[in-house]
């Protein structure tokens, strides 16, 4: 079922955020304000906001380390990342985590993962949990077709498979690994063809059309509610940006590939296909829209710069809990 | 009291754990059929297979799973059969269950217990002997526990699960079957980062810990037949480690021997080592001297496997020339 016209424009608000939110993470990091590194979704923003617009608030995910969209998707406040790009003390880690490590457990955002494959198999565990739990939660691992060769993914994915476990795996195909194309890297094209192997459902879709993602999304979600087990969902989508903001690498890709990609905006397309229907969205209200969606980006970085940075004997705090 | 074995004495503990607190659960690989030395033995019976849960062979899900099981507000127990094992799931466990409180600034909490058995065990060779305490010392956000006894076995390990942080629990395998009075009933707790004298002397410490300290106990019954009196200290819990014991205890004697089991290079001995150097290094009597594996590969056949091990005559000879010396 399509989602209403009101829940669409709101899909369409959160997509813009995201961008609207990592154009200016990328001004700043490159201005100097924002530190180490910093991996933009710009152009994948269907992938979360498609599936997280079928979730609850206390279903969970875990994201990677082009997390930024993930946290948006799943209702994250703007000032609090912000300020823990910009490395202050009321960043949602306190400035410990930065761009790569973003949770907010609050809203079932159980971080990003620095590390490739890192959160397949925790997302698993917190399928387990609400297994046991038995209250209807699901948990969703959003991760790259970089991690879908790592070992973690098969073992997690067999694990899930075999236990009839919540959990929906939403593998990003942006194409590359890093660097590398995931033609040079992997033995068949589609990841989602691996599901076979486990007996569990394995769905293309086509990763910048939203709404193809939350249909998707929704009939994994119900599935995995009703406890017959996971879905892999391989969404086909492309990175506008370089793997990482830091210029110390080329960017391989060809630009005739990049052209190709950067035509199927999958935030023009949505606004295309509300414009294409009677009254739902005018060229006006998505000027306004967008102008919203840059002043919340505004208040979020005059939030970041007017917090203090973490006093130093913080560096020492949190690292045990006991 | 009862006179029970160290394997009885942990599976007792996590009886008594699960029975408490519903949130407390394990899994690994076969755990329903009692695990690899018997230490889950009967528990499936009671507390059923979702909360004794039997895995397939693929540690870094496993240790995965229990990290993203303790972020959501359960209390995961893993166990990795053996030390060695665990090397497979290093990534979840140093990268994910040990930073991830700190990362998300102090929002998560790992509470789980990381049970990986080790020591040398009837020859049992390279990939099944090994002594890697020492590499998770070097881990912050790690607790390292390393129970020398059964009552310890006991006490150590419910402290382990009611900790609120990640414990890498290090039972020996050669001590499954050794037994002790452990004390009876669930109020059995041993308090992590407290070392316990094992033995009282004034004349040289012995700083050991796992199964060296029956080692280090028969060293010290050879040296008062020569009239040294050896103190024995078994620090039970790697870290946190109890310094002040001995920095009081080498305060005293004046000299320190640390004997570890693991490869003495880079050893958590050289820390013990060290941090009395620093702080005592004017008022010892003589050097501090380590003992512990040479840096090799362990051995599979009987007299090679010997090579490696740190003897009560090793230690006895070492405490000798010490005492000696001074």
């Amino acid at each position: 079922m399509q989602p209403s016209p009101e829940r669409q424009r709101e899909m369409l608000r959160q997509m813009q955020t995201i961008r609207r939110f990592e154009e200016r993470a990328s001004d700043d990091y490159h201005g100097g304000a924002i530190y180490g590194v910093v991996h933009c979704y710009i152009g994948e923003e269907a992938v979360a906001v498609g599936v997280c617009s079928t979730l609850n608030r206390d279903d969970q995910i875990i994201s990677t380390h082009r997390g930024h969209g993930h946290c948006i998707a799943k209702g994250a406040d703007l000032n609090r990342m912000m300020a823990e790009l910009y490395g202050r003390e009321t960043g949602y880690c306190k400035g410990k985590g930065g761009s790569m490590h973003i949770a907010d457990f609050g809203i079932g955002m159980l971080g990003a993962n620095g590390i490739v494959a890192g959160g397949i198999a925790i997302v698993t565990g917190a399928g387990l949990a609400a297994q046991l739990d038995g209250k209807g939660r699901v948990a969703v691992s959003f991760f790259g077709d970089g991690a879908s060769n790592a070992g973690p993914f098969h073992e997690s994915l067999n694990i899930a498979a075999a236990w009839k476990l919540p959990v929906i795996f939403v593998c990003e195909n942006n194409l590359y690994a890093a660097q590398t194309s995931a033609a040079e890297t992997h033995a068949q094209e589609d990841i989602a063809a691996r599901a076979h192997g486990y007996g569990i459902p394995g769905v293309i879709v086509d990763g910048n059309d939203v709404l193809a993602v939350h249909g998707a999304a929704a009939k994994a979600v119900a599935r995995a509610r009703a406890g017959e087990g996971p879905t892999l969902i391989e969404c086909k989508t492309y990175r506008w940006r370089r793997h990482t903001e830091r210029v110390n690498q080329p960017d391989f890709r060809p630009e005739h590939e990049i052209e190709v990609w950067l035509k199927k905006d999958p935030i023009a397309r949505l606004v295309a296909h509300l414009k294409s229907q009677q009254g739902q969205l005018t060229d006006a209200e998505w000027q306004e829209m967008d102008r919203q969606v840059l002043r919340g980006i505004e208040e979020a970085v005059g939030f970041a710069k007017s917090s203090p940075f973490p006093k130093p004997e913080a560096a020492l705090e949190d690292v045990f809990a006991s | 009291m009862s006179r029970i074995t160290y394997q009885q004495a942990c599976l007792d503990a996590l009886a008594e754990e699960m029975r408490r607190d519903p949130r407390v659960w394990a899994l690994g690989e076969d755990l329903g059929r009692g695990g690899v030395f018997g230490q889950y033995r009967g528990l499936v019976a009671e507390f059923g297979p979702e909360r004794i849960a039997d895995t397939p062979i693929s540690e870094a899900t496993i240790m995965g799973a229990a990290v993203g099981a303790a972020l959501v507000g359960t209390r995961p127990v893993v166990e990795m059969r053996f030390s060695d094992f665990a090397l497979c799931a290093v990534d979840e466990l140093v990268n994910q269950a040990a930073k991830a409180r700190f990362m998300f600034g102090g929002q998560a909490r790992v509470p789980m217990v990381i049970r990986q058995p080790i020591g040398m065990w009837r020859s049992s060779a390279a990939q099944h002997s090994q002594s890697l305490e020492g590499w998770y010392t070097h881990i912050p956000g790690l607790v390292v526990v390393t129970p020398a006894t059964a009552a310890d076995n006991k006490g150590l390990l419910k402290s382990a699960i009611r900790c609120d942080d990640p414990v890498v629990y290090m039972e020996h395998k050669d001590l499954w079957q050794v037994p002790d009075d452990v004390p009876d009933g669930p109020d059995h707790l041993v308090p992590l980062g407290k070392a316990r004298i094992a033995q009282a002397g004034s004349d040289c410490t012995i700083v050991t810990w796992s199964r060296m300290l029956s080692v280090a106990l028969q060293a010290a019954g050879a040296l008062a037949k020569d009239g040294l009196e050896a103190e024995v200290i078994d620090l039970r819990t790697l870290w946190p480690w109890d310094r002040q014991a001995v920095l009081d205890s080498v305060a005293r004697t004046g000299r320190l021997i640390v004997a570890q089991e693991a490869v003495v290079v880079s050893g958590f001995g050289a820390e013990v080592a060290a941090t009395v150097a620093e702080e005592l290094g004017p008022r010892l009597k003589a050097p501090i001297r380590r003992l512990g594996s040479p840096r090799a590969p362990i051995a599979y056949s009987p007299p090679l496997e010997d090579v490696l091990r740190v003897t009560a005559d090793s230690i006895a000879d070492t405490a000798k020339r010490l005492c000696a010396s001074g």
